[in-house]
């Protein structure tokens, strides 16, 4: 059954931008792994043929006009931005030394 | 102990519409009340029942005072004019703080209304605050909220249920006399169980999930919490309806749900299938709880309907193909928290010119709780390379089959039946560091989300075991929420009668019990 190493818990951290600490990784390695084991259990359960379900409505291309509506104002928009400068949204570098 | 014929916060929201149309009482009289009730036995993060995050007294009483003014012109904007209502804080509110549970979103006041705040807001219900809930919706227990836990009213040292334990316990303790939560996979009804209240999740798309912070979209539903059912129907059909701005709202009439509950309380129920989900009952589930249902059951069939057996064999598989779809939508969904537009930003320590990155990471470690990490890591996993069609291809499939189990039960029952939670409310911090054990307690709210079809919980009853409430469900088909306005509301007229009174009225004084705490 599967299981998921420290490593690899640290991996998938890292893939969703979370930096976990030492001591989160000990404690959240074994629970997923239990976690992993019990969901696990679904394997083979729906044969080739069982179509999948992402949905519960059997909805597709929901479209409605295109109209002009009021939006957000720029200062709205920002009022919860950490940091702006100009009407925009002020971020850290995003490229890297090599880059 | 307070006198049910002079408090009002004792009375249903139908009773407080009445009383306020035949002008007996101002909503500004109500709404205080109310406000005095939650500054009396809500505490904080340490004690009381902390069902609130953010108390808006200012606000709700600026509602009530035009709501009162448009009652006074004969012109009141809806039967629910003027009635208070707490709304679940994973909701945007214009100018109210919307924290999710989660210490990213600390602080942040959204610049809009979700769809259903709007329409609180033009149906004239002030709003009293935003109501405690685990982080981002992801629990049973309100544990995982960020701010604190939230406490059961009924035992201030079990929990509430969750995610919506703040919702379901402000209404059960006559802090509101209505409350909006959302409905994953068990977050309305299984709190709704423990605390001896009614919720109910609408079909998937039933009401709109615009300005819902999103766990998982396919899954999540708004819906209502009170302690009546005739309450949700009100809340439920006003809240109701096609929403442009949700693509995944139903563009159908919303069924007349208060009818359907009007019609329901009579207690004729002649001609009705009631199907008994063999899968959803026995092991695992409380004796208590079982011997509640099992009498709900008989009560049903004295009302004249028909009970027969139905058996979903893929039920079994519900718990795991949720835990499978849920984490992957939500590590999705969940992916927007990157500290750049909205919420807490932090500066990794010992980086000096950080990027984007580092600060994107630092920030979500800093701001997820250790659930939220858990879920999140969880789906990144299942949705990784490799392991895609093995976790998140299966699931879907199973939930296919899951989905077809129902289309089948629905062929021989007009409504599903079973316990809501395998057991009464669990002690505070009981099963916070075994999350599977937490998670079984949604075993039996789970299938509904999956299939996207509605369902209700209200009280059957106090277990044996522990005098703690039991939850009632009702599964119908999608679409067809109307039949669990009339089956529930048969149910409570028949269990009320049985009791001599709501359920409610043998939850311990406040007040009393704090002073047993101490």
């Amino acid at each position: 059954m599967p299981e998921i190493s420290r490593d690899e818990v640290a991996h998938l951290a890292d893939l969703a931008r979370i930096d976990l600490s030492d001591a989160e990784l000990d404690h959240l390695a074994p629970q997923l792994s239990v976690i992993l084991e019990s969901v696990a259990s679904i394997s083979g359960v729906a044969g080739d043929d069982v179509p999948p379900t992402s949905h519960p409505l059997p909805l597709t291309n929901v479209f409605r006009e295109d109209v002009v509506r009021p939006g957000l104002t720029a200062e709205q928009a920002l009022a919860g931005a950490p940091e702006s400068e100009q009407q925009r949204f002020s971020v850290p570098r995003i490229l890297g030394d090599e880059q | 102990m307070s006198d049910p014929t002079t408090d009002w916060t004792r009375r249903s929201a139908a009773e407080l519409a009445d009383a306020l149309a035949a002008g007996e009482v101002t909503s500004v009289e109500l709404t205080q009340a109310h406000l005095d009730r939650i500054a009396a036995v809500d505490g904080d993060a340490a004690s009381g029942v902390h069902a609130f995050l953010h108390v808006d007294a200012e606000g709700a009483l600026a509602s009530a005072r035009e709501s009162d003014a448009r009652r006074a012109a004969g012109t009141p904007a809806s039967y629910l004019d003027g009635v208070p209502v707490a709304v679940k804080d994973v909701l945007t509110t214009e100018g109210l703080p919307t924290t999710c549970g989660s210490k990213i979103l600390e602080g942040w006041v959204p610049p809009y209304d979700a769809t259903v705040v709007a329409k609180l807001k033009a149906a004239g219900l002030p709003i009293l605050g935003k109501t405690n809930m685990d982080e981002f919706a992801m629990g049973s227990s309100t544990e995982h909220s960020a701010y604190g836990p939230t406490r059961n009213p009924w035992d201030q040292t079990r929990i509430p249920g969750g995610s919506g334990g703040g919702s379901a316990a402000a209404v059960a303790a006559f802090e509101a006399p209505l409350a909006i939560g959302t409905d994953t996979g068990g977050s309305i009804r299984q709190p709704g169980a423990v605390t001896g209240t009614v919720g109910v999740k609408p079909t998937y798309g039933g009401i709109s999930r615009y300005g819902l912070v999103a766990m998982a979209n396919s899954l999540d539903q708004v819906g209502p919490v009170t302690r009546t059912v005739l309450d949700s129907a009100l809340l439920h059909e006003l809240l109701g309806g096609h929403d442009p701005l949700d693509s995944t709202s139903v563009d159908q009439p919303v069924p007349a749900l208060v009818e359907a509950a009007r019609q329901g309380a009579a207690g004729d129920l002649s001609g009705l299938r009631v199907g008994v989900i063999k899968e959803l009952q026995g092991e695992g589930y409380q004796p208590g709880v079982q011997a509640r249902f099992q009498e709900s059951l008989d009560l049903l069939v004295k009302a004249g309907a028909e009970v027969v057996e139905v058996s979903c064999p893929s039920f079994v598989h519900a718990l795991a193909t949720y835990y499978l779809i849920m984490p992957c939508e939500a590590s999705s969904n969940l992916a927007k928290f990157d500290a750049m537009r909205y919420g807490l930003r932090v500066l990794p320590e010992g980086i000096d010119d950080p990027s984007a990155e580092d600060v994107m990471r630092a920030s979500r470690d800093a701001g997820f709780g250790d659930e939220v990490k858990r879920r999140i890591i969880l789906g990144t996993y299942a949705l990784s390379s490799g392991y895609y069609d093995a976790y998140y291809g299966t699931a879907q499939k199973v939930r296919t089959l899951i989905t077809r189990d129902f289309e089948a039960a629905f062929e021989k029952a007009d409504v599903l039946v079973s316990p809501t939670a395998p057991t009464t409310a669990f002690k505070l911090g009981e099963k916070l560091d075994d999350p599977l054990a937490m998670y079984l307690n949604d075993l039996a709210t789970i299938p509904a989300n999956l299939a996207g079809v509605p369902g209700i919980s209200l009280p059957s009853g106090l277990a044996d075991e522990d005098g703690l409430p039991a939850g009632f469900q009702i599964l119908a088909p999608a679409l067809a929420d109307d039949r669990l306005y009339r089956v529930g509301a048969a149910l409570e007229a028949a269990l009320t009668e049985q009791w001599g009174g709501p359920l409610l009225d043998r939850a311990p004084a406040l007040d009393e019990r704090q002073e047993i705490a101490r």
